[in-house]
């Protein structure tokens, strides 16, 4: 526990000192949700309908920035190989990597939510469902995006292997994600929301704990 | 050196039989066997497709267990194994939707359809070529092979994730055909194709992997030792 505190505390200083680029992404995520709007039209009722799954998509292409930069820091001067020759476990260090990639991309999540009601008049009056979908989304996206970051970190090309090897895999929150904000937006008369909440939930502990498992073998051969 | 690079004759003794069980099964499919009351000629694609899909995820599935063998047994033949397993199953699993395309666009109106098998047969296509991907753009053979194991299983974990989600989301595909689904008539050219798509796969995999395991024999092999140190007389022999 002391090993992940330890973790923790070297990740929020490390958000801290590079707390610009959270900024930077915010903006990429926003003029991504500005861009989705082009595509429809201006169509008010269309762009409300598929409000939840630009939001989505904005938060998606997002991470890809957040979770391969999480990584860039630990590259330099070998930071992340001096860090496995202490006396801590690699689980200790994915999860201290994966909750703060977390935590970033949960902020991104709320801040983008103002945007979306803004620019496609999607208000919800369950606001706390909502950013807890949005938890839950962004813990699925964080715990494979921050094992894919460690490897695709140390490889040739690791701006296109990212997303290629990140986005097929996460087609389970996207959809669940998309489909548990959309009803909430629009109507959830069946009270679908949910079950698709406990496939988000679902996902989170398989892969939260299978990529702490696994992250061993990418940062120690 | 661990490595699987032998002898090729079974792969082609494979290679020749599943040929021959294509070749039989095929002329069973298309001229022996009757044709379906409601779908018509149509149908006779399921004794390709139907085949095809069991040993795409037979190939994915024994991607997954070459990638925990290497994690956990450890040897240099699974990795080869593994990168043979995931290139064959990709292409199968392209074929797969080719197929499906072909049948669905006079069955269900449209070329692709958002089921759940359909669905998550594309993702494992996408899956799949991502950490063929990786491969390519890592240089060290270690780190290469332990990487792409780690992609493999948390992929192959993925499937039925996607398939139950997709499910949930929207469904059109009908229950799965096997032999006992379909009447007499229809099982055997089913079968024997199934069993032949099978050996070309194993020929495919096999050969595939001993092209792996020679690149990587030349990847381990050690550096050439390095030039000896030349003396004086030697050096103004070289310099003459």
């Amino acid at each position: 526990m002391s090993e992940l505190s330890a973790a923790l505390r070297k990740e929020a200083l490390l958000q801290w000192r590079t707390r610009a680029q959270l900024a930077a992404v915010f903006v990429f995520g926003a003029s991504a949700l500005l861009l989705f709007s082009f595509a429809i039209g201006p169509d008010s009722a269309a762009l409300r309908r598929h409000s939840a799954g630009f939001l989505w998509l904005g938060l998606l292409l997002a991470s890809t920035l957040t979770l391969a930069e999480s990584f860039q820091s630990e590259m330099e001067q070998r930071a992340l190989e001096a860090q496995l020759l202490m006396p801590v476990r690699p689980a200790a260090l994915f999860y201290g990597k994966a909750i703060s990639n977390w935590a970033q991309l949960s902020l991104l999540g709320f801040a983008l939510v103002p945007v979306m009601v803004v620019l496609y008049d999607a208000g919800t009056d369950r606001l706390g469902a909502l950013l807890g979908v949005i938890l839950l989304g962004t813990a699925g996206l964080s715990a494979p995006g921050t094992l894919y970051a460690a490897m695709t970190s140390q490889a040739r090309a690791r701006q296109t292997l990212l997303p290629l090897l990140l986005f097929p895999l996460v087609v389970p929150v996207l959809l669940a994600a998309t489909r548990a904000s959309s009803l909430l937006i629009t109507g959830d008369p069946m009270g679908q929301v949910r079950s698709w909440a406990l496939l988000l939930a679902c996902f989170d502990a398989i892969y939260w704990s299978l990529c702490g498992l696994l992250f061993g073998r990418v940062v120690e051969d | 050196m661990d490595l699987d690079d032998g002898r090729p004759a079974a792969a082609f003794f494979f290679a020749g039989l599943g040929v021959l069980l294509l070749l039989a099964g095929s002329y069973w499919g298309l001229f022996v066997a009757p044709a379906e009351t409601y779908m018509g000629d149509v149908q006779r694609i399921m004794y390709v497709h139907v085949p095809t899909a069991w040993n795409t995820m037979l190939a994915f599935t024994f991607a997954f267990g070459c990638a925990l063998a290497f994690l956990f047994l450890g040897g240099w033949k699974w990795d080869s194994r593994m990168e043979a397993a995931m290139e064959v199953g990709v292409v199968l699993a392209v074929l797969v939707c080719m197929q499906g395309a072909i049948w669905a666009k006079p069955t269900w109106g449209v070329w692709w359809d958002w089921d759940p098998r359909l669905t998550t047969t594309a993702v494992l296509v996408f899956a799949f070529a991502g950490i063929l991907a990786l491969r390519h753009f890592v240089d060290d053979p270690v780190r290469r092979a332990t990487w792409s194991a780690v992609a493999t299983i948390v992929a192959f974990v993925d499937v039925p994730i996607v398939y139950y989600s997709v499910r949930w989301w929207n469904s059109l595909h009908q229950m799965q055909s096997t032999p006992e689904t379909v009447s007499s008539a229809f099982h055997w050219p089913l079968r024997i194709n199934a069993f032949a798509i099978l050996f070309l796969m194993i020929a495919a995999i096999s050969l595939r992997s001993r092209i792996a395991a020679l690149r990587l024999r030349t990847e381990l092999a050690p550096p050439p030792p390095a030039p000896a140190p030349q003396t004086g007389t030697a050096a103004a022999e070289a310099t003459r």
